[in-house]
């Protein structure tokens, strides 16, 4: 008894601990230390728990969690920053994927190994838990692939998929149903967990690359989500406080995302944006000409600027260019012109993408500015240099009411005197669209790698300097 | 578990997850991988659900599954951390 108090005692401090933590987690001077006790918090949960009485099997937990921590700290530590969205996504779904098994384990103990019948309340936890954990597991996998280049980014569609997936998931509604009332039989419960896991599947395949911002925030969601509803199956308080905690902050996550691109969540999760639209939405900019640019052009064109503003975006994370940017701003920042990032919130492939490259590239994060701070700032700078984003600077989004695009909120990087784009080709971007401005006359297109170019552009900016 | 039971267990979850959007309604941009990754090691709670899964002396099909979640739900919360960790690091400001 008195080791039950204790226990409980050890979780409400781990709860206030994770609350006080997940708020200094939300402000930059306090975030390192804000995750250092969220993890102090986690360390107090675990050991309280194995104070609990059914707690025997002390060699197989310890050895579990030595190989636990042994994989989880060996990738932690050898991830790239530019692998970080694959690796938040596979990590949520081991979280889900755990969440489903404690749920099954509990249900197969009660319904099965001691024949119980279950209570339908428990049986109704356990049947949510298994399908959150689930989608959230397979969702998160599938996310991983594409990430990865497993699978095509690109959105998978295919005729009937939303039948097919409203079906599947009245399905799984039906299956629970027969669990409530029958649960010490279970087929049923492995039937919902089989669709459940199907689901994760079908609803992650028809988003692409560009709205994976999107799914990641909301799988993150989901796993906490899941957590939450595992505690409604052990009656435990630590794991609802906590799951509700990340479910909110990957709800308000998902909501920043869906903003930035002015569409609903609805629009994101149907899926298969930009594979339709043609030409015909471009208006106008049907035969866009454009003017190259060399690197000992651009090198000059730098040389003669005193602002200059960077819009990065996944193409500089694809070529691996943001130590080579970062050098380009150390050279520009000696000679006195004043260099800003502008950072539109979908940039790349997770929230905050473009923030922890630069970060690695060691460019302090007060210079770089969200698209609400700068967009006054494009139309008195020198230079915009664009690397590797498109949509997100594509002014049809303010002034072409017919583009698919169309009132998203992009940064007005056609407002400086020089634009800069570097680029591989002239591809479209994610939504598929052509970017009208590559066609301004202010804007001038520097083909091939990023950092190839940048690269070249640098060295000959420091030729300039030394003549 | 009975229903008074459970009425309290949607008080705990109504009220974490109003002080959970209040905590986090605004978090700058910097922060928003490291606000994800962080969140995501504490969803690894689970963890706790799964120590007691794995806990009977008797091997049967519940504890292996227990013990599939607990090795699973330890490299979702070291990962994490140190992942965030590693991140947070990084972000400089100005000297």
């Amino acid at each position: 008894m008195d080791k039950d108090l204790l226990i409980k005692i050890a979780y409400l401090v781990a709860s206030v601990l994770f609350i006080m933590g997940i708020k200094m987690l939300g402000k930059t001077a306090t975030a390192r230390k804000g995750n250092t006790l969220s993890a102090v918090a986690m360390f107090i949960a675990v050991l309280a728990t194995l104070l609990n009485s059914q707690v025997l099997s002390f060699t197989e937990i310890f050895v579990t969690i030595l190989i636990g921590s042994a994989i989880g700290l060996f990738a932690a530590r050898r991830v790239e920053m530019t692998s970080m969205p694959e690796m938040v996504a596979i990590f949520n779904g081991f979280g889900g994927a755990s969440s489903v098994l404690v749920a099954a384990s509990e249900y197969w103990r009660q319904a099965h190994e001691a024949g119980l019948t279950m209570p339908a309340v428990v049986a109704v936890t356990v049947v949510i838990s298994i399908i959150i954990g689930a989608v959230t597991f397979t969702g998160s996998l599938v996310a991983f692939g594409k990430l990865k280049g497993l699978i095509n980014g690109r959105a998978i569609t295919f005729g009937g998929q939303h039948a097919l997936n409203a079906l599947l998931f009245l399905g799984a509604l039906a299956f629970s149903a027969m669990v409530v009332l029958d649960p010490n039989f279970e087929l049923w419960m492995l039937a919902v967990m089989a669709i459940a896991l199907l689901l994760g599947v079908l609803t992650v395949i028809p988003i692409g690359g560009a709205d994976m911002p999107v799914v990641i925030s909301l799988l993150n969601s989901y796993s906490g989500i899941a957590a939450c509803a595992t505690g409604f199956v052990l009656n435990n308080q630590v794991l609802i406080i906590t799951g509700a905690l990340v479910g909110a902050s990957g709800i308000i996550l998902t909501q920043i995302m869906c903003k930035a691109m002015n569409r609903s969540l609805v629009n994101v999760l149907l899926g298969g944006f930009g594979q339709t639209s043609g030409a015909a939405s471009t208006g106008g900019g049907e035969d866009i000409v454009v003017k190259e640019v060399g690197v000992e052009e651009s090198a000059m064109l730098f040389d003669s600027a005193s602002s200059v503003i960077i819009v990065p975006g996944y193409g500089m994370a694809v070529a691996q260019a943001q130590h080579v940017v970062r050098e380009l701003t150390d050279l520009l920042e000696k000679r006195g012109t004043s260099v800003k990032f502008a950072i539109h919130p979908v940039a790349g492939r997770m929230p905050g993408h473009m923030n922890v490259l630069l970060a690695e590239a060691n460019i302090p994060y007060d210079k770089l500015i969200e698209m609400d701070h700068i967009n006054d700032e494009f139309a008195n700078t020198d230079i915009c240099l664009i690397i590797g984003a498109n949509d997100v600077v594509n002014p049809a989004a303010r002034t072409n009411p017919g583009s698919p695009i169309y009132g998203m909120p992009v940064l007005n990087a056609d407002k400086a005197r020089t634009v800069i784009v570097c680029k591989r080709g002239m591809a479209a971007g994610y939504a598929g669209i052509e970017n009208e401005l590559f066609g301004y006359p202010n804007c001038l297109m520097l083909f091939g790698d990023a950092k190839a170019s940048m690269t070249k552009v640098v060295s000959e900016l420091k030729e300039l300097v030394t003549a | 578990m009975n229903a008074e039971t459970l009425l309290v267990l949607l008080y705990v979850l109504v009220l974490a997850s109003f002080v959970g959007f209040e905590l986090i309604s605004k978090v700058p941009p910097t922060l928003h991988t490291p606000l994800m990754s962080g969140s995501n090691a504490i969803s690894g709670i689970t963890i706790v659900g799964a120590i007691v899964a794995a806990g009977p002396m008797d091997s049967s099909v519940s504890k292996w599954l227990g013990i599939g979640a607990l090795l699973l739900a330890t490299l979702n919360v070291v990962g994490g951390y140190v992942v965030t960790d590693r991140m947070l690091k990084m972000f400089k400001k100005r000297k």
